[in-house]
This record gives C-alpha cells, structure tokens and sequence, in this order.
C-alpha cells in the first residue's frame, strides 16, 4: 500500500471525527442558549400573572357603629353576607370572607380618612380579592385545590353579575412588603436598591478614578505599585459574601452603623465594585493616545492640569462603561446584603438612607422562599423588574460605548 | 530689550508675561502635590479593603477557635451548630466539625465544573475558530448574558424549573432525587459559569500564533485535529488558569446553593442528596436574630477565612500561570 492509499484510507474517519467535533461546538452553544431561553420564557410567564390582579366590586353600606369601633373588616363583611343570604353556617361564612383580601379594609380605611362623609352612606367600591381567588380568576376557574366548591361558585356567580376583573396591579409597584401575596409589592425593595446604588456610585465612582488615574498616570513602576494592582486584580475576584463579613465586623460592629441600612449596603456594595471601575479606568486612560499628553505638556501644563484637562475627559466615557457596568453587577448581588442585615422583613418604603430597607435581589430571595403558591407569581414578577432595570443599565453602557467611543 | 514672543497684548505688558505663563508659584505646586496625594491615598483603598478583610476574619477566627480547637473544625465529621436554648440540652454546645461542608462545596464545585469545562471549551473553540464573524458577534454577547444574571434568579429557576424536573425524570427511572440535590445547584451553577470559562479560552485560543495553526493546517491536518493537536496544547496553561478562576468563583458562589443546596449537613457524594456548602452555612449562621459573640456567628466567620484563603490561592495560581504563559508568545 503506497502512503497516498494510506492517508485516504483513513480520510473519512477524519471527516467523521471533523464533523463530530464541529456537532460538538454547536451543541455546546444550542445548550447555552437553550438554558437562557428556558429560563427567560418560564420567568415571564410565571411573572406576567403579577402585573395583573383581580378585583372585586363590592357595594359597602358605610356602618357608622362599625366606623367608630375601626372595624372596618367588619364593613366587608357585612357587604360580602348581603350578596349571599343563603350563607349561614360560620364555617361558610368565613370561607365567604375569605374572598376578598384583607387589603380591603385597609383601603376602606383610607377612603374614610378621606372622605368622612361616606360614613352612613353606601359606596361601591372595587377591592382586591384574595391570593387564591386571584389566581383561580386568572387562570379561568379551573379545578383548584386551594377554593373549596362553594367559592367556585360565589366567584362565578360575581364573575357572571360583572363584578369581578383583573386590572393593572399598580399596587405591586407603589406598596412595600406584605405577609399578603396580593397585596406585597415591590416599592420598599425598589427604594432601597436605588439608596444603595446611590451610595455605591458616589463612593465608587470618584475613588475609582482617583486610584485609576495615579496608577495609571502618576504611580511609579515599583513594588508598591506592583503590590496595589496585586491586590485590585484579586479584589476583583474574592467571593461577595466575604465582601458581606467585612461590612458585618468593620461597619456594624466596629462602627456601629445601624443595621439593614442602605447607607451600609452602599458602602459595601462600592467596595466590591471599586476593582471593576478601577480595571475599566485604567484601560481606558491607557487607550488615550501619549501624543495628547505630550501635547499638553509642551505647552506648559502642568502634569496634573495634563491628566485633568485633556487625558481624564477623553477617557470619561471608558470610565463611565466600567462604572454602569460594575452598578449593573452590584444591583443583582444579594449575598453581601444578607450579612449587612437588609434580609428583614419590612413594610414601609424608606426615606433616608439609615432607614432599615431591603433589596430588589433580597426580595426576590424572600419571596422564593415563602409556601404561599402566589409569591412564586411576585417573586418572577419582581424578577422582571430587576431584569428590566440590568437591560437599561447595559444598554446604557452599550450606547455610551458607541457613541462617544474615540478609535484613536 | 528682550520682549515676549507669544503676547499679543499692549506693549506696556510686554515685559510681564501673562500669569498663566509664569512658572507655577510654590503655593500651586503645594497644591498639586496634594491633589497628587489624595490620587494615592484613593489607589490605597484597595489595599484596606483587603487588609479590613483579613483582620476583620482573622479577629473573629481567633476567638472561634478560643472556643473550638482548630484541629475538630478542620477534621471534624458533624456539623450541627445549634445555639442551646437550655444548658443541659443534648449537644449543647453544638459540633462544629466542617469536613461535611467541605464535601458538599466540593461536590456541587465539582458538577457545576462539569457542566462548564466542556460547554464553555467547545463553544469558545467553535466561535473562536468555525462560527462566521456575523454569527460570532451575535452568539458572543447573548451567551454572555448568562454571565450577568443575578444569581436570585438563578437560584429561582433552580427551585422552580430544574428542581422538579431532575426529581420527576429520577422518579420515572428509578432514582430518588431529592427536592434540594447537588446536582441541580450545581448543574445551574454551572450554566452560570459557561461564559466565564469561554471567555477566557476565548482569549486563550487567540492568543496563539497564526504561525503554528498554519503550519498544522499545511500539513495535512483537518481543522479538528489542528485544534486539538495544535491549538489546545498551545493555550493550555491559558485554558488551565480560567477553570482555576472559575473553580474560585464556583465555590464562592452564595445565593444559588443557598436557594436550590439544602441545609442539611451530611456527609455524601451524592450528587442526587442534598448537601449544604460553606457559603449556605455562613448565610444560616448569619442571618436571624441571635447574639452576636456565640461560638455559631463566630463560626462564620472562621468559615469566610477559610474561604477567603481558598479563592486567594486558586486566583493568585490562576493569574501565575496565566501570565507566565503570555511571556512565551509575546
């Protein structure tokens, strides 16, 4: 057999072996992507649910004996008993009760404070149902475990008569936590991710440059220096819950800075991105050509007024890519905020930045973890928000990066 | 008469030179210096953070192991750190013997490394070295998007989609898997680090002269065997230096084992039991209403040293090697 036949012999194993490895490359890249497509559908789906949620129209005779006594759940009742007479045994009646939310109470409540001359007179009102009348109602009725028979039927005769509908569920937006599905929303979340990356920002952001800017500009080439970049590189990749154990033993317990706060959350949170900022500062200060500098100081800047008048400003958009970036990444990290405290439970939106808070990734967290089946709708939902608010962040970076990109 | 050659203005200022071109009075070069100084002291706060690191878990480690030996934390086989409610309670003062947290980090590492090693390696080298430019610039950044998803929200999707599926598909044949196995942390884990591992095999393989693919392919070799015979051995040491970061980043990995790992503390390879993970304990023994001075929140942080010390060795490995592998081409 001369060589020529041996190689061909052996050409289609190689073809094969060729193909099967390129099979491989895509399978690999299909599964990935895969992953992401799945994970995204199945989110939106189980968190489309939240942005909507059923309402109920109930026609309230306004008791002034109940209003006097604050017993305004009472009111709800009483509407609830005149829709359905034939309802008598307790057992029954509190099945009926449960319809209806507890919110509705508390926003009968509310209409009353506002407005004390509805007392004695009858309104109609439109409440939110409960978690489980709401998913049944959303879903079309079907078989559920959760509503007994009777309620089934209550819901669809309300259905029927027009007086129950989903409408936007505004509520999740502009209410904080709750031990209510249908009433927990996401605003003291919302709230206390925004003071925090307030925080992180504004010490992250000048620190950053500053370092960026002498090692880049200023710092001799010495161990010093060498030690420093050492130190930011490894920063950069040291797990965030040792980035939480540091904020729990320097800024609670040594500083005594009050738990739960978004000031501290901030705080640690800057802490973890400093290394992206500074890594991203850094490169693109090295990417502004040395002629601008060479320019500048020929004509008598001063090494400072060189780095702060031409270099640092043609290097700002770099600068501020790195910066959203390293927000975008500190907005979605939870592990930190669990050490620092900001895990509780709370209801009231905060107002500055030492009142207790949570997160948008901390709430998710919670309600992930919480039995009732409808958390699961708010925790994808509150997903969603998240989700949206990483895609502007980015794609902020993203157009930033286009446009006021300099290809030198 | 010597007179200034820029100025344009009057004669009469002819002989006094504008002020911005005066040599910089000592009070401004005072001036710069210190702005040159706060420059520094900002560069230096990287150097605190680290050290605010290591004393903050070096102090509180010290005072743990006051109360436990460190010989029964770093050997010992049973981890119950409950807090006694009475003094004469059975196992009062709790076990902490960590080798089964090391075993269940180990385990989870190990599936998540086993879904990222390969997925992440094959698609680098696909889009590295086969996928069309256009396809590239599309394919990059969507599989880089896994990379920044919140971890919550892979923890979610573990619990809500891949829990239930990995214990319905054991179910029909034959396996128990429970509701909190290590594979489903670790398989979600791993989807996460797919990027992280392309990324840098990505760089690697670039890295690698035009000269030696093309010899390989001037002799006669397909593309495949270019890639595995040439290019591979060729970015190795770069390949090597990623998974050792990822390991890094796999095992200081938090939310998802804390949502999808269980808590319990057994000692198991299984990857289909539920095991629990340094990071998991560490959330446990931290949150929650307790006293701040007990030997279990002090657990914590001997745990946090431990890990610290762990991703400090795989990263500074991960970048020697890296970095003496640049010296070869460059």
């Amino acid at each position: 057999m001369s060589n020529v036949e041996h190689i061909e012999k052996g050409m289609p194993r190689r073809h094969r072996a060729e193909k099967r490895f390129r099979f491989f490359g895509v399978a690999a890249i299909c599964s990935g992507l895969l992953f992401l497509g799945v994970m995204f559908t199945s989110i939106i789906i189980k968190g489309a649910g939240a942005f909507s949620q059923t309402v109920v129209r109930l026609e309230i005779a306004v008791d002034p004996d109940l209003v006097s006594g604050a017993d305004y759940a009472g009111l709800v009742k009483a509407a609830l008993r005149k829709d359905f007479p034939e309802v008598s045994e307790r057992g029954d009646k509190l099945q009926l009760y449960k319809l209806v939310s507890d919110g509705a109470a508390h926003e009968l409540r509310r209409m009353v404070v506002d407005d004390p001359k509805i007392v004695g007179k009858t309104v109609i009102v439109w409440v939110p149902a409960s978690d489980d009348v709401d998913m049944a109602f959303k879903k079309g009725l079907t078989e559920n475990r959760r509503l007994s028979d009777r309620q089934l039927i209550w819901i669809k005769t309300l259905s029927g008569k027009g007086r129950m509908e989903t409408k936007f569920n505004a509520a999740f937006f502009t209410s904080g936590d709750s031990r209510e599905p249908e009433l927990a929303g996401v605003a003291t979340a919302l709230t206390g991710s925004i003071f925090s990356m307030v925080v992180c920002l504004a010490l992250a952001l000048p620190l950053g440059v500053m370092a960026a800017v002498y090692l880049e500009e200023f710092a001799a080439k010495n161990r010093w220096t060498e030690f420093i970049e050492v130190n930011i590189n490894n920063l950069a990749a040291v797990p965030s819950i040792v980035f939480g154990l540091l904020g729990l033993a320097i800024f609670l317990n040594f500083f005594h800075l009050p738990r739960s706060a978004p000031l501290v959350g901030g705080m640690v949170l800057a802490l973890m991105t400093l290394p992206t900022i500074i890594i991203a500062g850094r490169s693109a200060l090295r990417a502004v050509p040395p002629s601008i500098r060479e320019a500048a100081l020929s004509v008598g800047a001063s090494p400072l007024q060189t780095v702060f008048h031409h270099t640092l400003p043609l290097a700002m958009p770099g600068v501020m890519t790195g910066a959203i970036i390293g927000l975008a990444r500190a907005l979605g990290e939870t592990a930190p905020l669990l050490m620092i405290g900001m895990v509780a439970f709370i209801v009231d939106i905060p107002h500055s930045l030492l009142d207790p808070a949570t997160a948008l990734p901390v709430q998710v967290f919670l309600w992930a973890d919480s039995p009732e089946r409808a958390f699961e709708e708010k925790t994808a939902a509150a997903i969603l928000v998240l989700l949206v608010f990483l895609l502007l962040m980015n794609m902020a970076a993203v157009v930033l990066r286009k446009k006021f990109e300099i290809r030198w | 008469m010597p007179t200034s050659s820029c100025s344009i203005s009057s004669p009469s200022d002819a002989v006094d030179p504008p002020r911005s071109l005066k040599a910089a009075s000592p009070r401004k070069k005072a001036v710069e210096r210190a702005i040159i100084a706060l420059l520094f002291a900002g560069s230096t706060v990287a150097v605190l953070t680290t050290i605010g690191i290591v004393v903050s878990l070096v102090f509180e480690s010290v005072r743990f192991f006051q109360i436990i030996p460190v010989t029964d934390f770093l050997f010992g086989l049973h981890w119950s750190p409950q807090t006694a409610i009475r003094a004469d309670q059975v196992g009062a003062s709790g076990a902490f013997g960590a080798v089964p947290l090391f075993v269940g980090t180990l385990l989870i590492s190990a599936v998540a490394l086993t879904v990222a090693a390969p997925v992440g390696l094959y698609s680098a080298i696909y889009l590295a070295e086969y996928a069309d430019p256009r396809l590239r610039n599309v394919i990059k950044p969507a599989l880089e998007i896994l990379a920044g998803i919140p971890t919550v929200v892979y923890g979610f999707f573990a619990i809500i989609v891949v829990a239930p599926l990995l214990t319905q598909g054991g179910e029909a044949i034959g396996f128990s898997v429970s509701s909190e196995s290590a594979l489903a942390a670790g398989l979600v884990m791993g989807v996460m680090t797919i990027p992280f591992v392309s990324s840098i095999t990505d760089d690697a393989i670039v890295a690698v002269p035009l000269s030696l693919k093309e010899g390989a392919l001037g002799l006669g070799a397909t593309r495949s065997e270019m890639i595995i015979h040439v290019v591979i051995p060729a970015a190795l040491p770069g390949i090597a230096g990623g998974m050792l970061l990822a390991a890094s980043r796999v095992i200081g990995e938090t939310m998802i084992v804390v949502m999808a790992a269980g808590l319990s503390a057994d000692l198991t390879i299984n990857p289909l039991a539920a095991v629990t993970t340094v990071t998991v304990q560490i959330v446990t023994l931290l949150t929650g209403d307790q006293e701040f001075d007990s030997a279990k929140t002090l657990a914590a942080f001997a745990l946090g040293l431990l890990l610290f010390l762990v991703t400090l060795v795989l990263n500074i490995a991960a970048i020697k090697i890296v970095k003496k592998y640049r010296e070869q081409y460059e």
